[in-house]
C-alpha cells in the first residue's frame, strides 16, 4: 500500500475537562476522498481545525506526506500544501472574487515582500485564478466584490481559493451547509471532478452527498472513531446504524 | 479598492485626479505667496505637508491595515530628536542627520512592533500608547538635550554642503518633495504584492494564515515603513521650526495625527494630507479667535465623524458621483 498523504495517529483536543478528540487515527490515502461524519458536537470541526493548525493538539501525531506537522503553525502547513475551507464562510469580503483567488495563486509563487508594480496586473497570478474561477462557476462574477457574492457564490469561491493554493490535501468543513439543492447538486459534480486529483477530508451532514462521494467513511461520535471502512460497511454497521445513521436516513 | 462591476484595470482613478489636484494647488501656494509678504503662509502649508507626511503614514496603517496606533507622534519625535542632537554636536549635514533620523524611528518601530503587533484592537491602541508615553518621558529627561524645554537648532541642516533648507521657499519646495514621495510610495506599496498582503490581513487574518501568510511579518514592514516616514516628518519638523521638544511626541499630538486621517478619510492617503490641512487650518483660525478653540474645534469633529463617514474627502466624492 502506498504511503497516505495525511495520517492522524492518536490524536487528542480537550477544553477544559470535556475531550473534543479522543485518540482519533485515521488516514487519506491518494486520490481517496475520505469523509467524516457524525452528529453536531462529536468534534468534526475541531478534528480539521487541527489538521489545518488552527487548534494546537494535547497528544498524537499529525503526519502529512511522511512528516510530522503537528507543532507546525497554521500558515506553515499552508505552504506546505494543506488548504481547507470553513464551515462559516472565511473570505476576503472587501476584494473582489479574483483578488481573493490571486493572492492565494501568489503565496505559491514568488515572494510577497515585493513593494512596486501592480498585484492587481500581474497576470501571472490573476491567469491561474482565472481558471480557478472557470472551474468553480463562477468566471462571470471574478470582477465582483466578496461581500456582494450569494451564499452559495461564497462557498464555491472559497473551493476556488482552496484550489489555486494546488494542495495536495484538501480538508472541506461543511462545503454544502446552507446551499440550495440546485448549488448543493453542482458541488457535488465538482468535487467528484475533483477527487481523484487532490486526497480529500470532507466533513459533511448531508448524507447524499457524503454515500456519492466518499471512497473511505470515519464515523466519529464523541470524539471517537466509532467505525471507518468503505460506505457500503459503514451504512451496514449496525453500531452506526443505532447510533447515528438510523435518524439520518430514514 | 474596485466597485463591483468596475474594470480592474482602470489606469487613471478618481484617487489620481483628486491627489493631482492636491498636490498642484500645493504647489501652487509659494507663487501666490510671493506677490505679497506672505511668508506667515508659507510657513504654515510648511507645517501641514510635514504633518501630511505623518498623517500619510499612520493611515497606511489605519486605513489599509486596521493598525491604530496611538503612538505615532514618537517617531515624529525620535526623529526630529536625532536631528536636533546631531545639531547640538555640530553636525549639520542632512545627509549624515536624515539616514540617522530614519534609522532611528525605523528601530524603535521594528523593536516595538514585535511587541505590539502580538496584540489586536484595543489592546494594540494601548501598547502602542504605552511605548509613545516611554518615549515622551525619556526626551523630556534627556537634560543636557534641554529636558522638558527642548532643544533649540542654531542653524538649519545644510544639504550636501547646500542650503536647501535654510530659506523659506527652497524648504517649502523640499517639504514638497518630501510629501510627492512619501504619497507616492504609499500609493505604490498599497498596490503591490506586499500591499496586497497587508489589505488581506485587515480583511481576514485567519483566511490570509490559511493561504499560508504570516500576516504579522507584513504588519512589522509595514510599521517599520510607517515609522520611517514619520521619523522623516520628525526631522522635516526640527529644521522647519528650528526647535525640538518633547512635546513632538506627547500622546496628545499622536492623538490628533489620528484626528486628521479621520477627519481627511482614512483609507484614502490623500485624505491625510486634507485632514492635515484642516486640522492645522482649523487650529490656526480658530485658536486666533479664542484660546478655547478646542471647543469649537471639537463639535466640528463630532458633525464630520457622524455624518460624513468618510470624512471631508468622503463628502467631495459622494457630491462628485451623484452628477
Amino acid at each position: 500500500m502506498t504511503e497516505p498523504v495525511l495520517r492522524l495517529e492518536g490524536l487528542r483536543k480537550s477544553f477544559g475537562g470535556l475531550t473534543v478528540t479522543d485518540n482519533v487515527t485515521l488516514d487519506v490515502v491518494a486520490g481517496e476522498l475520505h469523509a467524516v461524519i457524525g452528529p453536531n458536537g462529536a468534534g468534526k470541526t475541531t478534528l480539521i481545525n487541527q489538521v489545518s493548525g488552527m487548534l494546537s493538539s494535547d497528544g498524537g501525531r499529525i503526519l502529512f506526506a511522511g512528516a510530522d506537522v503537528t507543532r507546525l503553525p497554521m500558515h506553515a502547513r499552508a505552504a506546505l500544501g494543506i488548504a481547507r475551507s470553513f464551515q462559516i464562510t472565511s473570505i476576503l469580503p472587501g476584494f473582489s472574487a479574483l483578488e481573493n483567488v490571486a493572492i492565494a495563486v501568489q503565496a505559491r509563487s514568488g515572494t510577497s515582500f515585493r513593494f512596486f508594480g501592480r498585484a492587481a496586473a500581474e497576470q501571472a497570478l490573476n491567469a491561474p485564478a482565472m481558471e480557478a474561477l472557470a472551474e468553480t462557476g463562477l468566471a462571470a462574477r471574478a470582477h465582483v466584490l466578496a461581500a456582494h457574492l450569494s451564499h452559495g457564490e461564497r462557498r464555491a469561491l472559497e473551493l476556488a481559493i482552496a484550489l489555486a493554493m494546488q494542495p495536495r490535501l484538501l480538508l472541506l468543513d461543511e462545503p454544502m451547509a446552507g446551499t440550495s439543492h440546485e448549488e448543493t447538486e453542482r458541488l457535488i459534480v465538482l468535487l467528484r471532478r475533483l477527487k481523484g486529483r487532490v486526497p480529500i477530508m470532507l466533513v459533511e451532514h448531508d448524507m447524499n452527498a457524503v454515500f456519492a462521494l466518499a471512497d473511505r467513511i470515519s464515523v466519529l461520535i464523541y470524539g471517537r472513531i466509532l467505525a471507518s471502512g468503505p460506505p457500503d460497511a459503514v451504512r451496514a454497521d449496525p453500531q452506526v446504524v443505532t447510533a447515528y445513521l438510523g435518524e439520518e436516513m430514514e | 479598492m474596485s466597485k463591483p462591476g468596475a474594470k480592474p484595470a482602470r489606469r487613471v482613478s478618481r484617487a489620481d485626479v483628486i491627489a493631482a489636484a492636491i498636490f498642484l494647488l500645493l504647489a501652487a501656494v509659494p507663487l501666490g505667496a510671493s506677490m505679497g509678504t506672505e511668508s506667515y503662509l508659507l510657513a504654515l502649508v510648511t507645517r501641514v505637508m510635514i504633518f501630511a507626511i505623518a498623517a500619510l503614514a499612520l493611515d497606511l496603517l489605519v486605513g489599509y491595515g486596521a493598525l491604530v496606533s496611538f503612538g505615532h507622534a514618537a517617531f515624529v519625535g525620535l526623529g526630529a530628536y536625532a536631528a536636533g542632537i546631531l545639531a547640538s554636536h555640530g553636525i549639520n549635514e542632512a545627509l549624515i542627520a536624515l539616514p540617522v533620523a530614519l534609522a532611528v524611528s525605523m528601530l524603535f518601530a521594528l523593536a516595538t512592533g514585535i511587541v505590539c503587533l502580538r496584540t489586536r484592537g484595543v489592546y494594540f491602541i494601548m501598547i502602542t500608547l504605552a511605548f509613545g508615553q516611554m518615549a515622551f518621558f525619556t526626551a523630556s529627561s534627556l537634560a543636557p538635550y534641554g529636558g522638558d524645554d527642548g532643544l533649540t537648532l542654531r542653524t538649519r541642516d545644510m544639504v550636501a554642503g547646500l542650503p536647501l533648507l535654510a530659506g523659506d521657499h527652497s524648504l517649502y519646495y523640499v517639504v514638497f518633495a518630501c510629501l510627492l514621495g512619501a504619497y507616492a510610495l504609499c500609493r505604490a506599496l498599497i498596490a503591490s504584492r506586499f500591499g496586497r498582503v497587508f489589505r488581506g490581513a485587515r480583511e481576514n487574518p485567519t483566511r490570509m494564515a490559511t493561504i499560508g501568510f504570516e500576516v504579522f511579518r507584513y504588519q512589522l514592514v509595514a510599521y517599520v515603513i510607517a515609522g520611517g516616514l514619520a521619523g522623516l516628518s520628525g526631522f522635516l519638523l526640527a529644521n522647519a521650526t528650528d526647535f525640538v521638544s518633547p512635546a513632538y511626541m506627547s500622546w496628545q499630538r499622536s492623538g490628533e495625527l489620528i484626528i486628521m486621517v479621520l477627519l481627511g478619510g482614512m483609507g484614502t492617503l490623500y485624505g491625510a494630507i486634507v485632514g492635515a490641512a484642516a486640522f492645522l487650518l482649523a487650529e490656526e483660525w480658530l485658536s486666533g479667535l479664542t484660546e478655547h478653540w478646542k471647543m469649537i474645534f471639537g463639535p466640528l469633529l463630532i458633525i464630520v465623524v457622524l455624518f460624513a463617514r468618510g470624512g471631508l474627502v468622503g463628502v467631495l466624492m459622494s457630491r462628485s458621483r451623484h452628477d
